[in-house]
């Protein structure tokens, strides 16, 4: 498609790239090819080369020999030993399910959230929009481990001032909440100015129709903006629903704070425990080629969930 | 290491060779070391030895150096010497991180008792110089206990009762806390108790973490966190340092290095911390295990292991290096030498009331148990420690039951790796 397509955008004339592409069949020929080929070239290097090389190591073990202490060390091949391990292994199936509930939590109400204070934003009553959008965006930009830091100490009953020496932040229960308010606390600024933005981009006349038909302001957010906002809606659902497969860096800070979260307390934590704890980086080769592809699996659902929705919606 | 080489012959082609008259010029070599304050140390070395000149850096601590250490050396960029708990040193040598240096310090090793060396020498061949000795001991808050009217425990039974009336008195001061996130002192405590948790014979393991000592260490702590008597957060946490400086703990439980730790964890109560033998199973015993405690060892990726080994033995055998270790870093030297030097006499910075605090821990130090041998997968053990425990204490079920969780994810994973384990 890119070659047809560029040659026909390069078909008006005028500019010198143009003239330059024209010049020998070889150039007009590559000239798709350069330009693709920094993301090519990123893709392979880090994507697809570290891919590789974890397929590889998914398929051997360590093995050691040679006395006590065992000082000579061979990699050998394991076939589906490390696939069968990981499968077999009760914490990975905990992580997940560790995950999956943090996932119930996030997503809705990160998009809730999300969707109320744009909404909100919107109101033609509002006022101060600027401060409370900036007030609403900014925690999205503290990084997460400093975000997980601070609500750590937020929540430790000797250094809470909100009332963490009464309510136990770190409960069987309560860890999952404490952990999906860092993780909403962070989310919810970003979707808000997605959706307030794609709020700010519909004609503002649709309301003025609505508004002569009779509808209060709730009845125009209810039947007019969220109907038109969905594919917005989809697309931050797709973002917060990789950011939930990814959930890594607010349960790993908050776990030394607490006896709450384990090492292996989500499927990240488990791969990096297995890998950089226990030594076994064969393991966590096969448990990373595991999670990518049931992470490939949903993406590629959900992004055509996200597609036949919003197309659905433009027909 | 090449690219250093190279950078140091060219740099005595330049013009500063000389010394030594040695073609090849100073031989420049890597430490990493998570000591603060030991680059001072590492400063009288370079000073006094212009031909080994020895660059030091601080990656990180403890076990990440670990699993820095075990990284680096599949693409061989370990530096030539890092400092290596105890614990973490089978697993080491195991993994071909660590160098076999018995032939550079024979001379070396006649300053250390046997069971000091036990924990650098495995199956005669020796793998690293030890830098300091840990004994468990008792830290107290002296204020507190008189406050209260507790009497210092030596036994365990006195130990909880003390506790019980502390909670009684005051309900929000806890006795200690039973830490799940770090296990050393657990395995100190189970060592003091008799606990033997890796024994060989031959090439043959044996694995023993729930034997008979460690569950009776486990049962009395369980019984103290039942009965609400000890706090259960986790140690070097913000909450831990806040109730340590707030006063909300009277007792830790901890290795000798405890007084360098505990100037930066609470600030607040200098000269207030007092210093006694580790409490008894029984009355009239004199036993203690240890935590932590570490070595300087040298790495199989070191293009100088002789260099490399003759700084380790003087960084842990030598008077100077030590005395600046005492005074910078608040060691307790491993070196018998080394631990009747005369800078020992003076109390730690932050224990100015106790001027006998080394003579105590020398008191100790002779009767500290050890495994007969760590095991060379202790991370798998410690990262299982810290799940299983924390489990327990979240859930109230029992702390036995954590320990054969550890038992059977070391024994399985020792299997899988290849070694032999005795059933």
């Amino acid at each position: 498609m890119s070659s047809e397509t560029l040659t026909r955008l390069a078909d008006p004339p005028g500019t010198g790239q143009v003239r330059a592409a024209r010049r020998g069949p070889s150039g007009h020929r590559g000239f798709p090819y350069l330009l693709v080929l920094p993301a090519v070239a990123l893709l392979v290097l880090f994507v697809i080369a570290p891919g590789i090389y974890a397929l590889i190591l998914s398929f051997q073990t360590r093995h050691v020999s040679g006395g006590l202490l065992g000082t000579t060390s061979e990699t050998v091949f394991a076939g589906v030993d490390n696939y069968r391990n990981a499968l077999g292994d009760g914490t990975l199936w905990s992580s997940l399910l560790h995950m999956l509930l943090m996932a119930a939590i996030t997503i809705p109400f990160t998009i809730g959230f999300a969707l109320l204070f744009a909404l909100c934003l919107d109101a033609l009553r509002a006022r101060l929009t600027r401060f409370a959008r900036l007030s609403i965006f900014l925690p999205y930009a503290v990084p997460g481990v400093i975000a997980t830091l601070l609500w750590g100490f937020l929540y430790l009953p000797a250094t809470s001032p909100i009332g963490g020496n009464h309510i136990n932040f770190f409960g069987q229960v309560a860890v999952f909440f404490s952990v999906g308010n860092v993780v909403l606390w962070g989310a919810v600024g970003f979707n808000m100015v997605v959706m307030f933005t794609a709020l700010r981009a519909l004609p503002r006349d649709i309301y003025d129709a609505a508004k002569i038909d009779g509808c209060t302001e709730w009845q125009i957010a209810v039947h007019v903006k969220i109907p038109l906002l969905r594919p917005a809606i989809l697309m931050c659902s797709l973002f917060t629903v990789l950011a939930a497969l990814q959930l890594y860096n607010e349960p790993n800070t908050l776990r030394p704070l607490a006896n709450a979260i384990s090492t292996t307390w989500v499927p990240l934590m488990k791969i990096y425990t297995d890998a950089f704890v226990n030594s076994d980086i064969n393991l966590a080769a096969a448990t990373s080629v595991l999670y990518a592809v049931a992470v490939l699996i949903i993406s590629v659902i959900a992004s055509r969930l996200v597609a036949r929705r919003a197309s659905g919606w433009s027909r | 290491m090449s690219a250093l080489l190279v950078a140091g012959c060219s740099g005595t082609s330049g013009g500063s060779g000389g010394s030594g008259g040695s073609a090849s010029g100073p031989v420049h070599l890597t430490l990493w070391d998570w000591d603060p304050n030991m680059n001072k140390v590492v400063a009288l070395w370079n000073k006094s030895h212009p031909d080994i000149q020895v660059n030091m850096s601080n990656p990180a601590g403890g076990d990440q150096l670990v699993s820095k250490l075990i990284t680096d050396h599949a693409a061989h960029n370990d530096p030539d010497l890092t400092k290596v708990e105890y614990q973490s040193l089978p697993a080491l040598v195991s993994g071909g991180v660590v160098a076999d240096i018995t032939q550079y310090t024979t001379d070396t090793v006649k300053d250390y008792d046997a069971t000091t060396l036990s924990q650098v020498k495995f199956q005669g061949k020796v793998y690293g110089v030890p830098q300091d000795f840990a004994p468990l001991m008792l830290y107290y808050r002296t204020d507190i206990f008189s406050s209260y009217g507790l009497a210092v425990p030596t036994t365990w039974a006195q130990y909880a009762s003390e506790a019980a009336t502390l909670h009684q008195k005051a309900p929000g001061v806890y006795m200690t806390n039973f830490d799940a996130a770090d296990p050393g002192w657990f395995s100190g405590l189970a060592q003091q108790a008799g606990a033997n948790w890796w024994t060989s014979s031959g090439n043959t393991w044996k694995v023993a973490i729930n034997d008979a000592p460690s569950k009776q260490v486990a049962d009395y702590w369980q019984q103290l966190v039942q009965a609400g008597s000890v706090a259960t957060g986790p140690s070097f946490s913000p909450q831990w340092n806040k109730q340590m400086n707030t006063g909300a703990l009277a007792t830790w439980i901890s290795g000798a290095w405890a007084p360098a730790q505990i100037g930066g964890i609470a600030p607040a109560t200098k000269g207030k911390w007092a210093v006694a033998p580790l409490p008894q199973w029984s009355a009239g015993q004199n036993s203690t295990g240890i935590w932590g405690g570490a070595a300087t060892t040298v790495t199989t990726d070191s293009q100088h292991p002789q260099q490399a080994a003759e700084f380790a033995s003087w960084l842990n055998t030598n008077a100077d290096a030590l005395t600046s270790q005492v005074n910078n870093i608040n060691i307790y030297p491993a070196a018998t030498s080394g631990r009747s030097l005369p800078v020992l006499a003076t109390a730690p910075p932050f224990f100015p009331n106790q001027a006998n605090f080394y003579d105590l821990v020398k008191q100790s130090a002779p009767h500290a148990r050890t495994f007969q041998i760590w095991g060379p997968d202790v991370t798998v053990t410690f990262a299982s420690y810290t799940d299983s425990f924390d489990a327990a204490l979240q859930s109230g079920s029992s702390f036995d039951n954590a320990l054969t969780s550890m038992q059977n994810a070391t024994v399985a994973d020792m299997k899988k790796t290849g070694f032999t384990v005795s059933s």
